[in-house]
């Protein structure tokens, strides 16, 4: 195992917020159990101000695993230099098999945060409370997620060895090798390229379509999340090799360095905003039939399709910034 | 602007506890827009507990209140407080200003949760504490305060976010009575700007007063002559 | 979106007024918050900046160093072994080194001796380090006297005085002639401390150093990587002790935080009461708690940070000098190089500014649930 301070601290933050939506889950349950919107009883009301403790908590552990997320990859990095043949955080990662889902649950647990607060946030303006039982039903969905991030991260750091010999960007992303990740990097950056901007238009255009139409939330949120998956790809595959200026190096981490002027940062926050936000949208869609709800689902979703698909021209921009201003030039090759 | 109805109005503490208690036993009453009204009777009755779930600061246990088409009773919390921050406004027995404040702060303070425009805010709040000649004390602090004073800041911290409706808990408890009939005078200004103005009190001065529409007397959580509604 | 906007303000504003109106509780609160990210951040700095330093002083050094060992101790190298060796591919260039400590009685010191390649000295010539001449008290021209192992005493002239981007890389060094180097020590000639190589392409270390114990079974080769590696490892690892150390510590002041955060006087409790009842929602108060709690974690640490920044490079760490006080007499004289990161930033955020809020929740909420007609009785 290997103990730094980072280390110490994502274990800590981890154990922490399960334990914060440990409570907020029994709380949440007590809640639906007792209750009674009409009642003008103590117990009622004593539910309701619950609802404000969890509320906070589940908020609260939200944005600290949003945090943990960007330490985690960073400590990734960082202590890359004492694993062998590890150069980025994808050779950290791949120190042992915990990694990976270790970070992939992490991003699970962001955006389900994100459908969570949106789903509360929309609850909390109708008079009625008409979610309480889905929102706290969907805290026991989310618990066991919190709680396998907890063991596999443990996992992943306790199975930490630097005399493990591990297998960096290089040899993982590579077309020739094998797995998802060789999978990603050998897709014809021509393809990748396509599919990004026929995605991208998709989720603009049925966004759009929302915005003056109040109609299809949900597929908006499913062009969207679309987008999200073939951006990733699309980085793995091109956009990454425009960074680098090398025709072969694919790794989705090594563009969040100094060297590459940070330019990962600049990519995945609109994209993981846009996402978490269009996620929220669709969720939130097919609760417009409730009555309490039908004025204020439109509104909100209004904002969060805007606020989005800002977010996503934007990692468009950067995205094409990246690729025009840079002096690798494919063209010949690819297309 | 509709009548506020009550009907049927219960209130239970410590409900479920062998030390139950009914403050409020079955109160029907209609308060109407525009008056003064005072409700009266031996301490214990259950004045404070019934204005209280009038103006949104507690629930029946049971019954409703609605104003209009709206109801009152049985919302949430935080609903609760949003109707009654743009609805009611508060005068209390012991004044409740924020010491180590200023009195400008002091009256602006329930309009920070709304988020207005500040300059605008502040400039509302000396216009009230002119028309209720403090406009030389705004920047004081409220300790420093007399009784009158401290009231009349309280009556500009209930007006500064221009409620209907007035509410007022022994109001003239703290104050002699010079400063009572001074108070009285002000309760009658506001009644002639529209205001509708809820008011409990032992005070003779007060509910003998002209300006006092209509005196509902209560004893053991009930009203005590129904026939008066 | 405006008036969100506004709120918080209006939020922020009432916030610091209530803060300085209770300025006895919440400096208690400061001092301790800031004292506990002084410490963690002291040790943070201070262990960077070491590290930084060792990577600093190995930058330069060579891809690969290789060790004569008998019976498993380090010995003195033959230079014949760099024919012996042979040609290897990937080497660009080898060879001998002749450097060693020397204890200095005089200032209880230790120096490092060594001969350098990119200057040529005469037989009495030293070139020494800025820390060496600041504790002898010389300057360029003075003689410095050594006795060695042999017992004669040998004078150097001081040529130069070393400086250095990294004075820890300098401190302690002495820059002889190859001739001196060997009578002071007594080394015979054609021998040496240990042979290096050169590598240019790094894919290529692991089999360079494969290839020299075969062909020469009775060295030992030391790659740059590998004790950049274990520098890193001894450091985090170092770090991550004494930050397990100061569990403790943080679970006290998580305690505190919590007891001062429940232990609300009664002037606050109607405070909330009085702010309830004229109109403030509960979570406008809890949100205002949440404000003051961010008020009070940022100035405690940004005091705690910067006075750790102030301790660590301007007074050379001077608290912890009693633990590393017998490393070198010459070290606390050096001056470290100032260094900031986000992975300490944020590690160290979740050592105090998240425990803080964690203690802070139920708290908060709990004041925050006050009845609003408690002010009415
Ligand atoms: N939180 C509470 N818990 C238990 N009992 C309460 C509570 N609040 C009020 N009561 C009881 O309810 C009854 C009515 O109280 P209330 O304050 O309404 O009387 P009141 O008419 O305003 O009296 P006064 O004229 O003295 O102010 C009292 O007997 C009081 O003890
Ligand atoms: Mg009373």
């Amino acid at each position: 195992m290997l103990l730094n301070p980072a280390i110490l601290a994502l274990s800590i933050v981890s154990f922490v917020v399960a334990c914060m939506m440990l409570l907020a889950t029994g709380f949440g349950l007590q809640v639906v159990r007792h209750w009674d919107i009409g009642s003008g009883s103590e117990l009622q009301l004593t539910m309701e101000r619950r609802t404000y403790l969890i509320s906070t908590l589940v908020a609260f552990s939200f944005m600290a695993e949003l945090v943990a997320l960007l330490l985690f990859i960073y400590n990734a990095e960082q202590i890359s230099s004492q694993f062998v043949g590890a150069m980025c955080a994808t050779g950290v990662l791949n120190v042992d098999p915990y990694g990976w889902p270790t970070l992939y649950l992490k991003i699970a647990i962001f955006f389900s945060g994100a459908v969570w607060l949106t789903l509360n946030h929309v609850d909390n303006k109708a008079r009625d409370y008409p979610l309480v039982r889905v929102k706290y039903g969907l805290l026991l969905l989310i618990l066991p997620l919190v709680i396998a991030e907890l063991v596999l991260q443990t996992r992943y750091f306790l199975g930490m060895d630097p005399d493990i010999i591990t297998s960096c960007c290089g040899s993982l992303f590579t077309p020739e090798g094998q797995g998802v990740a060789a999978e990603l990097s050998g897709v014809e950056p021509g393809t990748a390229m396509l599919l990004l901007t026929v995605s991208g238009a998709a989720a603009l255009l049925t966004g759009g379509w929302y915005l003056f139409q109040r109609k299809s939330g949900i597929a908006f949120a499913v062009t969207s999340l679309t987008t999200f998956l073939i951006a990733l790809l699309a980085i793995v595959s091109c956009v990454a090799l425009y960074i680098y200026e090398h025709p072969h190096h694919h790794c989705p981490f090594c563009i969040l360095k100094e060297g590459h002027d940070f330019m990962g940062y600049y990519l995945y926050i609109p994209l993981f905003i846009a996402t978490a936000m269009a996620l929220g949208a669709g969720a939130i869609a097919p609760l417009r039939n409730i009555t309490s709800l039908k004025e204020i689902i439109p509104a909100e979703s209004r904002q969060l399709i805007g606020v989005s698909m800002l977010f996503m021209l934007l990692f468009y921009l950067v995205a094409a910034y990246a690729i025009l201003g840079s002096n690798l030039t494919m063209v010949e090759v690819w297309w | 602007m509709e009548p506020i109805q009550l009907h049927q109005v219960k209130k239970a503490f410590n409900q479920g506890r062998p030390n139950e208690f009914w403050a409020i036993r079955g109160v029907d009453l209609t308060i109407q827009p525009h008056r003064a009204t005072v409700l009266k009777g031996p301490s214990g009755s259950g004045k404070t507990t019934l204005l209280s779930m009038i103006g949104c600061l507690s629930r029946p246990t049971s019954g409703r209140i609605t104003r209009g088409e709206q109801l009152l009773s049985g919302l949430p919390e935080r609903f609760m407080t949003e109707i009654r921050r743009r609805t009611f406004g508060f005068i209390f027995q012991q004044f409740n200003l924020i010491k180590g404040l200023s009195v400008l702060e002091n009256v602006m303070l329930p309009a920070y949760p709304l988020g207005p425009d500040h300059a605008q805010l502040s400039r509302s709040a000396l216009e009230l504490l002119h028309q209720f000649g403090l406009g030389t004390k705004a920047e004081s602090r409220v300790e420093w305060l007399s009784g009158g004073e401290a009231q009349r800041t309280a009556i500009c911290r209930a007006l500064i976010n221009d409620p209907e409706i007035l509410i007022a808990d022994e109001p003239t408890a703290n104050l002699d009575s010079r400063l009572s009939r001074e108070f009285m005078a002000i309760v009658d200004g506001l009644k002639q700007t529209g205001k509708t103005i809820l008011l409990t009190s032992h005070d003779p001065v007060v509910f003998d007063s002209p300006v006092v529409d209509r005196v509902v007397e209560m004893s053991d959580g009930q009203i005590m002559d129904p026939s008066c509604c | 979106m405006k008036a969100f906007i506004r709120k918080q303000r209006y939020l922020i504003d009432f916030t610091l007024s209530s803060l300085l109106r209770r300025p006895g509780k919440n400096l208690g609160l400061l001092v301790v918050y800031s004292l506990i990210v002084f410490l963690l951040a002291s040790v943070m700095l201070f262990t960077h900046a070491l590290r930084s330093e060792a990577r600093l002083v190995l930058a330069d050094s060579p891809e690969i160093i290789l060790q004569r060992m008998v019976a498993g101790r380090h010995d003195l190298i033959p230079g014949s072994y760099l024919e012996k060796m042979g040609r290897i591919r990937g080497v660009i260039g080898k060879h001998g080194r002749l450097w060693g400590y020397f204890y200095d009685p005089a200032v209880q010191a230790n120096y490092t001796l060594m001969v350098p390649r990119d200057r040529q000295l005469a037989e009495d010539e030293a070139v020494i380090g800025a820390a060496i001449a600041r504790t002898r008290g010389v300057s360029r021209g003075d003689f410095l006297t050594f006795r060695s192992t042999d017992g004669n005493a040998y004078s150097f002239r001081v040529s130069a005085i070393l400086a250095s981007d990294s004075e820890l890389v300098s401190a302690d060094l002495i820059l002889v002639s190859e001739q001196r180097f060997r009578t002071f020590f007594g080394i015979p000639e054609g021998y040496y401390t240990d042979l290096v190589l050169n590598v240019r392409n790094p894919k290529e270390l692991r089999k360079v150093a494969e290839k020299l114990t075969l062909r020469l079974p009775d060295t030992r080769p030391i790659l740059r990587d590998e004790i950049l590696r274990t520098y890193d490892a001894i450091f985090n690892w170092r770090q991550g002790i004494v930050f397990v150390l100061l569990t403790g510590t943080i679970l006290a002041f998580v305690i505190f935080a919590w007891d001062k955060a429940s232990g609300l006087s009664a002037e606050e409790r109607r405070e909330i009461g009085i702010l309830k009842a004229i109109g403030w929602e509960t979570s406008d108060v809890i949100r205002m708690k949440f404000w003051e709690g961010a008020i009070i974690s940022l100035s405690a640490f940004l005091l705690g940070y910067l006075t750790a920044y102030g301790h660590v490079f301007y007074a050379n760490a001077g608290l912890f000098e009693p633990v590393l006080k017998g490393w070198s007499v010459l070290y606390p004289e050096f001056r470290l190089t100032p260094f900031i990161d986000g992975l300490q930033l944020a590690t160290l955020f979740f050592f105090t500014v998240f425990p803080y809020t964690v203690a802070t929740i139920v708290p908060i909420w709990r004041a925050a649930i006050t009845d609003p007609d408690t002010v009415m009785r």
